[in-house]
């Protein structure tokens, strides 16, 4: 457990946005009636991308949507580690992690870096307030160690110097594609992938074969069936 | 090596269309319906003599779990497909979402069909962004297509509903994912009752991985005979293996169950950075389970359940996380300490407390700033919080622990020795 408290500074009030409005009760009516409560996370959600963190006013005006009491929202948005409770980077939250795949390949060099550029504890906003950093729990991108997320994309197969011209980038407006930033396909294996090279899987041609010994299967079953119900049957 | 004409996950690495269009042509959604035409229990049959055991860690027969579900119940049933994946080392789950999310959507179909659920859920770990907005695309396509939904061309209703968490390890255990999928604290429940008689909303409910239910198009075409013919008795079929740490190459590859340890990385991931003589130790299955040392990984290691579970590790999810000598085992061990005191729900006191506990004495042990009693103290409080729990994240916590005590408790006497010397000569 880590201890998540909300930002003394809050501002005094929340709604969402008519498209978000649109988009929660079109959420709120994917569960069964009664069970408003199964949206709670992608209603916070919803309002922590609209904010950038995730205020007390929005948790109270998502209770308030959902009927639920107010403590039951507060205690969702404390225990899931991904809602912000206080301000972010205004460019950028990057968070990096530091689990020990990520650790085995490099992440403390990241986790330093952003000490040294960004700020010198993590949660604290840079002197610009342009970026704020995390050190999280692993992200499953374990074999393009070490990585980050920024926003919605994962930066991944990083190196110190890589990850400063990303950091760059992001200051400049021109972040870099997301996905490995090394010359490889995504999770296949640099140099080129050992697997999956026979094109007749991707020709369509393969397509429809099963079908013949599906049948003849299907058909011995049968028989074997009806063989058996035959033997059990009483003699006349 | 398999045979690439028997890989179920034929666009792993996403260099194809994901799309509806590209799954068909890839052999989804092909005559799905002739599938369904043969049954409920039919499904569930050829599941239980394909073999198939669960691919989220456990390895619980797959078939024998729809089996549970009841066949006349006025509650609805659901299927919920576990996407939460968040075991350190795994990127499988990852993978399927995003590249081949049809095989995912159709298993799902299938899966709830012999379960008789007309809703499933999909919870997809909260970072999965771009993997969830894939997934939700791959379903819509599906609705358009009138594959499912209200009146769909298999006849059978079903709706799927893609949810997603906020950042909860232990939302992956299935108790805990179904609080969190009714809005509430991710914090898992005492069994019994199961989830296949009190399940979400209080309905019969089965929780599977979302590799278990994306082979299972795959298996119904080609046979039950087909898969359990993969592999090793008891182990069968193929298996997605997340290969990380100080390899070469690191990757994710499918691969049969049962291959030789060493064939796996040295013809997959390019083989130990310096060589198999750098080779220091590997974390099989996940950060969960106990590690192993180079001298119990000799060439007739086989990747398996039961082969690795004999040598006290498991398979887990499959997530292979190799370690040289340029390795810190114990700031590496302190490092998933740390992971499961930062994920630890706080219901159950010995898991709460003691992961804490246990993360500062790890903590102590990588400066060496302990006394060797403390190991044997370590290892028996490890055992105080191992099975004392209402789930299995107590026991997560305590293995890895226990296997760098079994296994490298010199490496950690001789750093507490050094620590002594320095401080010795500083005073």
């Amino acid at each position: 457990m880590s201890v998540r408290r909300l930002n003394p500074d809050q501002p005094s009030g929340f709604a969402f946005s008519q498209a978000n409005l649109d988009w929660a009760y079109a959420t709120i009516a994917k569960y069964p009636a009664g069970k408003q409560a199964s949206a709670v996370i992608p209603l916070l959600w919803r309002a922590q991308q609209q904010e950038a963190w995730l205020t007390k006013p929005a948790i109270e005006h998502v209770a308030g949507m959902l009927d639920m009491a107010y403590v039951r929202v507060l205690e969702v948005a404390t225990f899931y580690t991904q809602f912000q409770l206080s301000p972010v980077g205004k460019v950028a939250h990057v968070q990096v992690c530091g689990t020990t795949p990520c650790q085995l390949r490099g992440s403390e060099k990241l986790l330093s870096l952003c000490r040294t550029r960004i700020a010198p504890r993590a949660h604290e906003l840079s002197a610009d307030s342009k970026f704020s950093w995390e050190e999280v729990e692993c992200l499953g991108a374990c074999v393009n160690a070490p990585m980050v997320m920024i926003d919605k994309d994962t930066y991944e197969d990083l190196t110190e110097v890589s990850f400063g011209a990303l950091i760059d980038g992001f200051e400049r407006g021109t972040p870099p594609k997301p996905g490995p930033q090394i010359a490889r396909v995504l999770s296949a294996p640099v140099g080129g992938q050992t697997t999956l090279k026979d094109a007749k899987l991707y020709d369509g041609s393969n397509v429809g074969t099963w079908r013949t010994a599906f049948d003849e299967r299907e058909r011995v079953k049968a028989e074997k069936a009806a063989a058996v119900a035959a033997a059990a049957a009483p003699k006349a | 090596m398999l045979a690439d004409t028997d890989r179920i996950f034929r666009n792993l690495y996403g260099r194809e269309d994901w799309g509806l269009e590209g799954a068909r042509k890839r052999g989804a959604w092909d005559a799905t319906k002739v599938l369904i035409d043969k049954g409920h229990d039919w499904i569930i049959d050829e599941m239980k003599a394909s073999g198939l055991r669960g691919r989220g860690g456990a390895g619980f027969p797959t078939g024998m779990k729809w089996s549970f579900m009841p066949k006349s119940d006025p509650r609805p049933s659901y299927l919920v497909v576990n996407a939460d994946e968040s075991e350190p080392g795994t990127c499988k789950d990852r993978e399927i979402l995003r590249h081949d999310p049809h095989l995912l959507v159709e298993g799902s179909l299938l899966a709830s069909f012999a379960m008789r659920a007309h809703t499933c859920f999909i919870y997809v770990r909260g970072e999965f962004i771009r993997e969830r907005e894939r997934l939700q695309a791959a379903v819509d396509q599906a609705y358009a297509a009138k594959l499912i939904g209200k009146n769909n061309v298999h006849g059978w209703d079903f709706e799927i509903v893609v949810h997603h968490g906020a950042g909860a390890y232990i939302c992956g255990e299935e108790t805990a994912l179904l609080e969190s999928l009714e809005g509430k604290k991710g914090q898992p429940r005492m069994k019994p009752p199961f989830p296949a008689n009190v399940g979400v909303y209080g309905a019969p409910t089965t929780v599977n991985n979302v590799e278990s239910i994306a082979v299972a198009g795959d298996i119904l075409r080609r046979g039950a005979g087909w898969f359990s013919g993969l592999g090793k008795p008891n182990n069968v079929g193929t298996k997605l293996f997340c290969i990380s740490g100080h390899v070469n190459k690191p990757c994710t590859v499918e691969e049969e169950m049962g291959i030789p340890f060493r064939e796996l990385i040295d013809r997959h991931a390019g083989g130990v950075r310096g060589g198999w003589d750098n080779f220091l130790a590997v974390i099989p299955g996940g950060s969960s389970v106990r590690c192993l040392p180079a001298s119990l990984c000799p060439d007739s290691l086989t990747m398996d359940f039961d082969s690795l579970q004999k040598l006290g590790s498991g398979l887990g999810t499959a997530a292979v996380i190799v370690m040289d000598r340029s390795t810190d085992i114990i700031a590496a061990i302190a490092r998933l300490a740390a992971f499961y005191k930062h994920e630890s729900c706080g219901q159950c006191t010995p898991c709460r407390e003691g992961a804490g506990w246990m993360m500062r004495v790890m903590n102590r042990l990588v400066e060496g700033n302990a006394q060797k009693s403390e190991i044997d103290l370590l290892f028996k409080v490890s055992k105080q919080i191992e099975g004392h729990t209402i789930c299995a994240l107590g026991d997560a916590a305590a293995w890895p622990i226990q296997g760098l005590i079994n296994h490298f408790r010199p490496v950690i006497e001789a750093r507490i020795d050094a620590a002594q010397v320095r401080r010795q000569a500083a005073e």
